[in-house]
């Protein structure tokens, strides 16, 4: 039930990536589908009755919360340049 | 210090040229030219040497080094001087200084990176030339590509960036294909006889079936063709010539193209020799269409050096057609043709390049009655045309003559047999001396007599570095028309042995 | 050593006059430029002695081995034999006699020593030629006095046209050459030599080659043709005109012309078993001597009228080798020398005479003004006519007698065109010398104010010549030659003619005279009007018979253009590099397509990031 719940929350987070066109939804998305794995995790880790689950858990918090302190400035920066969130508006690496 | 070591010094000497040269502030010209000149002499002193020693009466290689460089993959570095290169590697170290001292007042700018890639290209045909082992021929093959296409591309004409591009592309996709042959030959070699060896004395020793020769013959076979270059691989040199610096004009014409027709005598015919026999009325016809395709393109050009490119693919035909007859004259013809070649197109592009610094213009219509206003530069033009005419006492002749003799005897007796097809390209062949004097001496014509007239005038005749250049072009021209038995004795047992690894049939099963 | 020295002499010259020629001045080229033919002429008859006392065995002088491969070898050797003799001693001794009037004739140009340079050129490579013992040597020889005939046509190269008739005669040679070649390397697979002697023993002997002899013969005579300007390639003769007249008198008259002719002649052991060949040679011959008398008839330029009168004369040299009368047909070689000679001088003199004029319809009247040229030039012609006794009328009627009666090919249908071009002969002729010298003078005043007798140096050599046609008949070269060039057989019935024939060449001989003087005295009146009512055929033959043209048309003009689009627009450049360029426009598009994956769209990456683990992970799990 839980499983489902996270699968869930990882496809809607995938979708939201690929369809959503604001760069900070985008973002919010990807913070999504990892809470979605998150879950996931936890929930083997009670179904197994094994802890490397749980650990797991703690090791994405930190990778999370350093990628998104270094996702959001990013973000501020091309902003600040653009004056606009649209993602489709950053083509600049075009072949 | 022994022969062999001497070799080596030779080889790498454009090397240590090139050290030499880093060290010369770029500011200092006059030393710049003066190091690459005497490192040139030096070169040619010692090669002279070499041909001196050389033993004509033994067959196999001298002054060989052999030293193991991947003996796991059986890669040795071993290079040696055999009756197949020593023609070809004094030709080159002939021209080095040549080609050193007609740059002088060609090339003014970035002086210092063109001689070093002069040198890079000395080094890099040198040992195409020497090179025993195929890994080691392949690296020098390819190492010729980049500095070549700098020369063009960075000291050339107008349309140097086409020409240079398309002269490196067209060639090295005919060396990717032999890369492939390469490794698949080595490999066929391991499997049949469990050696694993690049050296060219154990590859000639493979026996193949016939259809895996003629698809490896054609791999090699293209990449050569191109180079030589055959009809209708050719379209590259036209380009090249023409936008190519006249340094680098003579470096293509007077060595570069040579390595496609000595990868033919050495490597495509000797290792597969029963593809080469069947394959023989194509390559015979390649030739003969080669020898009047580009005699009578050159006929209608305009620009001067086109008009030399074009009878470059002519006279290649006929070394083609001398190696193809597996006739022992027919073979000496080709390798006289080879070094006649390189000396007249290397004089003819020299002395394009001597007119194109006064006057500025390879239109042929803008010139007129040289022979007044330039006496001296007229005589040594009527004298290299001549050469390459077939005049004999000429260089040219020897090799026409013994080439057309040799396919000659090759065709009759087929033609008696039943099979006139190579009677009929060998008569035509014979045609093709008609059409070189008609179009050298349309050339002439119109360069050297008539009214008067050239852009620029006052045009200065030549100065004494420029006869001292043509001079020695033009006594080796001569030495090799009147008395080729001396050169021709150095190479007749490399050229019985190229006749008898072509010509004998395979035992299966056995050894050679 | 001394047939080395002959040969080297000259060549020496060459290098002397070119090199130092300017800087030393008139008097060193002088003395050098025939001084060292002089000597080797003298050098020349020291051999004809030693080999007269040797009973005619040949001098042999091998000098080196040019090259070796495979056990055969190419020497270079020199064979001096009776033939030799006869060519060798007409080559120095005429051409000395040439170069001692060039000193007079050339005196005022500026490119003495070049124009003296390059005869001595030709001296060396023309005694290559006849010196030569195997076919190797005597084809440089060939093909290097084809070089200085180039070299002496365009001589006045600020002309254009001087320098186009040079290439003419240098590519109609070289296509002779390429039968020339074919010959020689056939011959050599035959008998493993290039080397004539044994090339005729090998003919000669019981046991033939295993090549048709005929073959050969046609490939030879087809270098011949070239050489010699017989019909088709004849082109370049009058063209070679160009050059200035002491050329066209050594070159194109009395040596390098004839190379052909002792080519066949040197080569007998073939041809005398070459039926078929020897058929050729003679049609050939006869074909050409009609055909270039008929067109001499109307010439209007002296130089030309002579050149067309060498082409017929050469034909008939070639209708003597063609029935087997080798030794005659030398013999006409050597008078045809002489007379030949001395009236290209001698029209070189009238030439000097009227400041340059060439043209017979501007001349007349200079019989008394310049009587020297006037006298030797009226000699040579009767000696050109075949009237007795001089030189020409001997060695005529012997080819015109074997070429009715020889057992090899003579008949009567030989002998009557030839004979009828005999006639054309001292017609068109007789008709020169009344143009030129008697009658009403013609000449613009400004001309015949300055006429004047030639220098010495000129008038001599005419004289010297003149003596020689006069009196050459008497050498009776076919006997000296007999030994090894025999007459050809005639058959018994045919003996009683001879006499009969005699009388018809003495006839004919003097026919042409009385036609000249009845058709061209008179201030010509008659033969204007003739000219008006055959004025058609008077366009043919004055226009060459068009063969220019037509070769023009046949071969120069689709060669250049098949070249030009065929080759070079169709084949190098929409084929060959349009592939070429296919190949790469092909590379640059797919790239091309293949780049708009790269938009650096955000949305489209990851959709594809995604696309691609979901395939490979369904490609992972197909198999589950």
């Amino acid at each position: 039930m839980l499983l489902l719940v996270a699968m869930a929350l990882f496809a809607l987070g995938l979708i939201g990536v690929i369809v959503r066109r604001n760069l900070l939804v985008m973002l919010m998305c990807m913070e999504l589908m990892l809470n979605g794995v998150n879950l996931s995790l936890v929930t083997f880790a009670q179904q197994t009755g094994t802890t490397a689950g749980a650990v797991l858990v703690f090791l994405i918090f930190v990778v999370a919360a350093a990628e998104i302190a270094i996702a959001i400035p990013i973000v501020l920066v091309l902003v600040r340049q653009r004056r606009t969130l649209d993602a489709d508006a950053y083509t600049d690496l075009h072949g | 210090m022994s022969d062999a070591a001497l070799l080596n010094v030779v080889l790498f000497l454009p090397l240590a040229g090139i050290a030499l040269l880093v060290l010369v502030p770029a500011r200092s010209e006059g030393t710049i030219r003066g190091v690459a000149f005497w490192v040139m002499v030096v070169q040619l002193a010692a090669t002279a040497l070499l041909y001196v020693h050389y033993d004509a009466t033994v067959s196999g290689l001298q002054f060989e080094t052999r030293i193991p460089w991947i003996p796991a993959w059986g890669v040795y570095y071993q290079i040696g001087l055999d009756g197949y290169n020593i023609l070809l590697v004094l030709l080159t170290a002939f021209l080095g200084p040549l080609v050193v001292a007609g740059a002088f007042s060609a090339i003014t700018k970035d002086i210092k990176l063109f001689y070093a890639m002069v040198f890079l290209i000395q080094f890099a045909m040198l040992g195409t030339f020497v090179a025993q082992d195929l890994f080691v021929f392949y690296l020098f093959w390819e190492a010729m590509l980049i500095p070549m296409f700098l020369i063009i591309g960075i000291w050339g004409g107008e349309r140097r960036i086409y020409a240079t591009i398309k002269f490196f592309l067209y060639t090295a996709f005919g060396s990717i294909l032999m890369l492939a042959a390469v490794i698949y030959l080595v490999y066929s070699l391991r499997t049949t006889s469990g050696v694993t060896s690049f050296a060219f004395a154990d590859l000639y020793r493979t026996q193949l079936p016939l259809s895996v020769q003629l698809v490896l013959l054609s791999a090699f076979g293209l990449s050569f063709a191109i180079k030589v270059p055959i009809v209708p691989f050719h379209t590259w040199l036209p380009d090249a010539h023409v936008e190519a610096p006249t340094a680098g004009s003579v470096i293509l014409a007077g060595v570069l193209l040579k390595m496609g027709t000595y990868g033919f005598m050495k490597l495509g015919f000797p290792l597969f020799p029963d593809a080469t026999r069947y394959l023989a009325p194509l390559f015979m016809t390649l030739a003969v269409v080669s020898i009047i395709y580009g005699a009578c393109l050159a006929l209608v050009q305009n620009d001067i050096k086109k008009i030399i490119a074009y009878s470059s693919i002519s006279h290649l035909g006929y070394v083609m057609l001398g190696l193809i007859s597996l006739d022992l004259i027919g073979i000496q013809g080709a390798i006289i043709q080879m070094v006649s070649h390189g000396l007249t197109a290397a004089g003819l592009f020299l002395m394009v390049g001597m007119i194109y610094e006064r006057c500025h213009t390879r239109e042929l219509s803008a010139y007129g009655g040289l022979a007044k206003l330039l006496p001296v530069y007229s005589v040594f033009f009527m004298i290299l045309t001549l050469a390459s005419i077939g005049l004999p006492t000429t260089s040219g002749f020897t090799g026409e003559f013994l080439v057309l003799l040799g396919a000659f005897k090759a065709s009759w007796p087929l033609h008696v047999a039943g099979d006139s097809l190579p009677l009929v390209l060998a008569g035509s062949a014979v045609l093709g001396v008609v059409l070189g004097a008609l179009y050298m001496l349309r050339f002439a014509q119109s360069f050297l007599f008539g009214k008067a007239k050239a852009p620029h005038e006052p045009v200065t005749d030549l100065n004494l570095r420029e006869k001292l250049i043509l001079a020695a072009i033009v006594v080796a021209v001569f030495a090799l028309g009147l008395f080729p038995n001396e050169p021709l004795s150095k190479t007749e047992l490399a050229a019985k042995e190229f006749q008898q690894r072509v010509t004998s049939v395979a035992i299966p099963g056995g050894a050679r | 050593m001394v047939l080395t020295l002959i040969v080297l002499l000259p060549l020496a010259g060459f290098f002397a006059n070119g090199l130092l020629g300017d800087r030393l001045g008139k008097p060193f080229v002088t003395v050098v430029g025939c001084g060292l033919p002089i000597i080797a002429f003298v050098l020349a008859i020291k051999s004809f002695l030693v080999l007269l006392a040797g009973g005619g065995t040949p001098i042999v002088e091998t000098v080196f081995t040019w090259a070796r491969i495979g056990g055969q070898s190419f020497d270079i050797a020199f064979w001096f034999d009776r033939l030799s003799a006869v060519m060798v001693l007409i080559v120095t001794g005429v051409g000395s006699l040439i170069h001692i009037y060039s000193t007079g004739y050339m005196k005022q140009d500026k490119s003495y020593a070049r124009f003296f340079a390059y005869l001595n050129l030709f001296l060396f490579f023309m005694l290559l030629l006849v010196l030569g013992r195997s076919l190797l040597v005597l084809f440089v020889g060939w093909e290097g006095v084809g070089l200085a005939s180039y070299l002496l046509i365009g001589f006045w190269f600020e002309e254009a046209d001087n320098a186009r008739a040079g290439k003419k005669a240098f590519i109609t040679n070289r296509i002779g050459d390429a039968g020339f070649l074919l010959g020689m390397f056939l011959l050599f697979w035959a008998t493993g030599t290039l080397d004539m002697d044994r090339i005729n023993a090998a003919f000669m002997s019981p046991k033939a080659p295993v090549v048709s002899a005929s073959l050969v013969g046609i490939l030879l005579f087809i270098g011949a043709t070239g050489k010699s300007a017989q019909i088709p390639l004849h082109v370049w003769l009058p063209d070679a005109m160009a050059g200035p007249t002491p050329v066209s008198a050594l070159i194109h008259a009395a040596t390098m012309v004839t190379a052909g002719v002792y080519l066949v002649a040197r080569m007998s052991g073939i041809y005398m078993h070459a039926e078929g060949a020897s058929q050729v040679v003679a049609v050939i011959g006869v074909a050409t001597a009609l055909f270039a008398a008929t067109i001499a008839v109307v010439q209007t330029d002296i130089k030309k009228v002579l050149a067309y009168s060498t082409i017929s004369q050469l034909g008939l040299m070639f209708v003597a080798l063609g029935v087997g009368a080798y030794s005659v047909a030398i013999f006409h070689v050597t008078t045809h020398a002489f007379f030949k000679a001395c009236l290209f001088l001698g029209a070189g003199s009238v030439i000097h005479a009227l400041s340059g004029e060439q043209d017979v319809r501007k001349m007349g009247g200079l019989a008394r003004k310049i009587p020297v040229t006037f006298v030797t030039f009226v000699v040579a012609t009767a000696a050109i006519a075949g009237i007795p006794p001089l030189a020409g009328f001997f060695s005529k009627d012997e080819i015109l007698w074997f070429a009715f009666a020889s057992e090899r090919g003579g008949s009567l249908l030989l002998w009557a065109v030839a004979s009828f071009a005999a006639l054309l002969t001292s017609f068109y002729m007789f008709r020169l010398v009344w143009l030129t010298f008697l009658g009403k003078s013609r000449m613009t005043p400004e001309v015949e104010h300055h006429v004047h007798e030639s220098p010495k140096s000129m008038t001599g050599v005419l004289a010297v010549l003149a003596a020689l046609s006069a009196v050459g008949g008497f050498l009776s070269l076919p006997h000296f030659l007999e030994p090894m060039l025999p007459l050809p057989a005639v058959p018994e019935h045919l003996h009683p003619l001879e006499t009969p024939l005699l009388i018809g060449s003495i006839v004919i001989a003097f026919a042409g005279l009385a036609g000249a003087a009845w058709f061209f005295g008179n201030g010509a009146v008659r033969a204007e009007r003739m000219r008006q009512r055959f004025a058609g055929l008077h366009r043919v033959l004055a226009g060459k018979y068009f063969v220019d043209e037509l070769y023009e048309r046949l071969l120069g003009m689709p060669l250049c253009w098949i070249s030009e689009h065929v080759f070079l627009r169709t084949g190098d450049r929409m084929l060959f590099d349009g592939t070429l360029h296919g190949l790469a426009g092909l590379a640059r598009r797919t790239a091309g397509a293949f780049s708009r994956v790269q938009s650096g769209n955000l949305h489209l990456y990851a959709l594809l990031v995604v696309a691609g683990i979901v395939a490979g992970l369904a490609w992972s799990f197909r198999f589950v």
